[in-house]
């Protein structure tokens, strides 16, 4: 038997592996694939204070080895999400992340607020870091003092796990996440997309609606990895790590450079099982390596 | 319906001319209950190229041989590498995947179809057929060597024909012919898929005489089933994912339609 449990600054996943927001709906999506109570946690669809109906058609483009998409955080609101989502995927025995996010610390700090008292709501995922809204997201993430004050703000009001999403467009992550940590942030997940664009050469017109996206699959595993090493040689709190995992040899590599836990994200659209093959990839990794907690793999990269 | 993730075997590649083949892939159990209008997502690699999974429409099933049918036109790498796939070899498919058609139990049904969009309208064909409807095909293409064998079609019901170039039946487009002009006002449902131009063309003419029409939609999406919605349509309700809500949609649904 191996431990695969690990513990977020006092929350126990069962095991590493959760999914990205914005890749696996609200769980239920999955539910046809796979046992949602199988995976360490799920992070839902992101959500904001009000309905966005997100950005036109077309919202992705393939790329080499990803793709790119500007979703626009379409999503039904806050309050839609607790009256009619929340009742009916409270039940899942994993940790229900909901992902935050908003154009103004307000409306960051309100609906954190409106999380607070659902029972079965571990945590949120304070959404800094999107690049597909045009008013706010990524502007709070790529600026120290804008990341540390809506951390703080939202610090303030909400009781629970507070993970907070970073983004890669920066000039220096560990300044940012060191930011976020002296506001209250019990951990950090990262990298949020890169931000990217695709033209047709022959249409000569842009791939997306809003000429630039968020990039995302195995094309930014390396820069993900990267950045993952360096906060975690930069903060105390745990890192989710993220960024192109497609198996479990990728969700190991990033354990390796410091991640306790890992979100899955695009690769679930190719295959919806995934995340469950990526457990027992972990558990067949460790016992080749005679590994009985998943724990030790945690920032065990060895550098000779 | 449960949607699964499942690896096929491909027992047929039957090249129909130079652009079209169908594939035939058999399931080693019983296949689920597929409806006309449905697809599948199929991994062609999940390589550097072709990273992400092609959504395909369902042609045509054999519930005794287990097999689904599709029809493919060689456009670019993913359906390049499907032309390529011989008899044993494996593919990884989602299925079954949108909604579907609407299968009256009478009247007149008109189905048209433009280029590699004549893909479900055949097993569409056969389940009014079979639910007391009449169908009437209409299938476009450029040319007589790119257009499907019509004797499938032949035996469920009449076949109308334009080619561009005029090799084929009327010369011009679907809605020169005249099953679209003076026979519209005989039918009471027009089902139609192909490129968006001429479904836009078809639902025009629809309204106009005023008979429900519905459209078969393929916006590109990233996962077929929901989750990453990329591929919305604009919807008198907001924003729809046409893989799931869709790829069929009443045009008095659509917004600009």
């Amino acid at each position: 038997m191996v431990n695969l449990a690990v513990d977020i600054n006092g929350y126990s996943l069962k095991n590493p592996v959760m999914t990205a927001s914005g890749t696996f709906g609200f769980g239920e999506e999955y539910e046809d694939f796979i046992n949602i109570d199988d995976l360490g946690g799920i992070v839902v669809k992101g959500t904001t204070l009000h309905h966005r109906e997100g950005n036109a058609y077309p919202r992705m483009a393939e790329t080499p080895a990803g793709m790119l998409n500007a979703v626009g955080l379409q999503n039904k609101g806050v309050d839609y999400f607790i009256n009619n989502i929340y009742p009916r995927i409270k039940h899942y025995n994993t940790g229900i992340f909901v992902n935050v996010s908003g154009s103004a610390i307000e409306d960051y700090v309100e609906t954190a607020e409106k999380l607070n008292d659902l029972e079965n709501i571990p945590g949120i995922e304070l959404n800094i870091s999107c690049p597909n809204v045009k008013e706010g997201g990524m502007s709070f993430g790529v600026h120290c003092p804008s990341a540390v004050a809506v951390t703080e703000a939202v610090r303030k009001v909400y009781k629970k796990h507070l993970m907070v999403k970073l983004s890669p467009n920066v000039t220096d992550v560990t300044e940012i996440a060191k930011g976020v940590e002296g506001a209250g942030a019990d951990s950090v997940s990262l990298i949020n997309t890169l931000l990217g664009m695709a033209i047709n050469a022959e249409k000569r017109r842009p791939e997306l609606s809003t000429i630039t996206g968020g990039l995302s699959g195995p094309c930014i595993k390396p820069v993900a990895l990267r950045m993952v090493w360096q906060v975690y040689n930069a903060v105390k709190v745990p890192i989710i790590g993220m960024g192109g995992i497609m198996n479990a040899t990728d969700a190991i590599e990033f354990m390796l450079a410091g991640a306790t836990a890992i979100q899955v994200g695009t690769a679930n659209f190719i295959d919806p099982t995934i995340t469950v093959k990526i457990v027992d990839g972990i558990k067949d990794y460790m016992n080749r390596h005679s590994i009985t907690d998943v724990n030790n793999l945690i920032g065990g990269m060895i550098v000779d | 319906m449960k949607k699964k993730v499942e690896v096929f075997t491909v027992t047929k590649n039957r090249r129909i001319n130079q652009e079209y083949l169908i594939l035939h892939v058999a399931s080693e159990t019983s296949l689920p209950e597929i409806l006309p209008g449905q697809f599948v997502e199929i991994k062609v690699e999940n390589g550097p190229n072709t990273f992400l999974r092609r959504p395909i429409s369902i042609h045509e099933v054999d519930n005794d041989k287990n097999e689904i049918l599709l029809l493919i036109q060689e456009v670019g790498e993913g359906t390049r590498l499907m032309a390529e796939l011989k008899p044993g070899d494996k593919l990884d498919m989602i299925y079954p995947l949108g909604n579907q058609f609407s299968i009256p139990n009478k009247g007149n049904v008109l189905l048209v179809g433009g280029g590699v969009g004549v893909a479900p309208l055949l097993m569409l064909g056969r389940f009014l057929k079979a639910n007391g409807a009449t169908p009437h095909f209409l299938l476009g293409a450029r040319s007589e060597n790119i257009l499907m064998d019509l004797t499938d079609y032949k035996k469920i019901g009449d076949v109308g024909v334009t080619t561009e170039d005029g090799s084929l039946g009327v010369k011009g487009f679907v809605t020169d012919h005249p099953l679209m002009k003076e026979g519209l006002a005989n039918m009471d449902l027009v089902c139609t898929c192909g490129p968006d131009p001429m479904m836009r063309a078809v639902a025009a003419a629809a309204k106009s005489a005023n008979i429900k029409c519905e459209v078969s939609l393929e916006n590109m999406m990233a996962c077929g089933f929901g989750a990453c919605l990329c591929c919305v349509v604009d919807t008198k309700e907001g924003n729809k994912c046409t893989c799931t809500e869709g790829p069929v949609f009443d045009i008095n649904e659509l917004k600009g339609w």
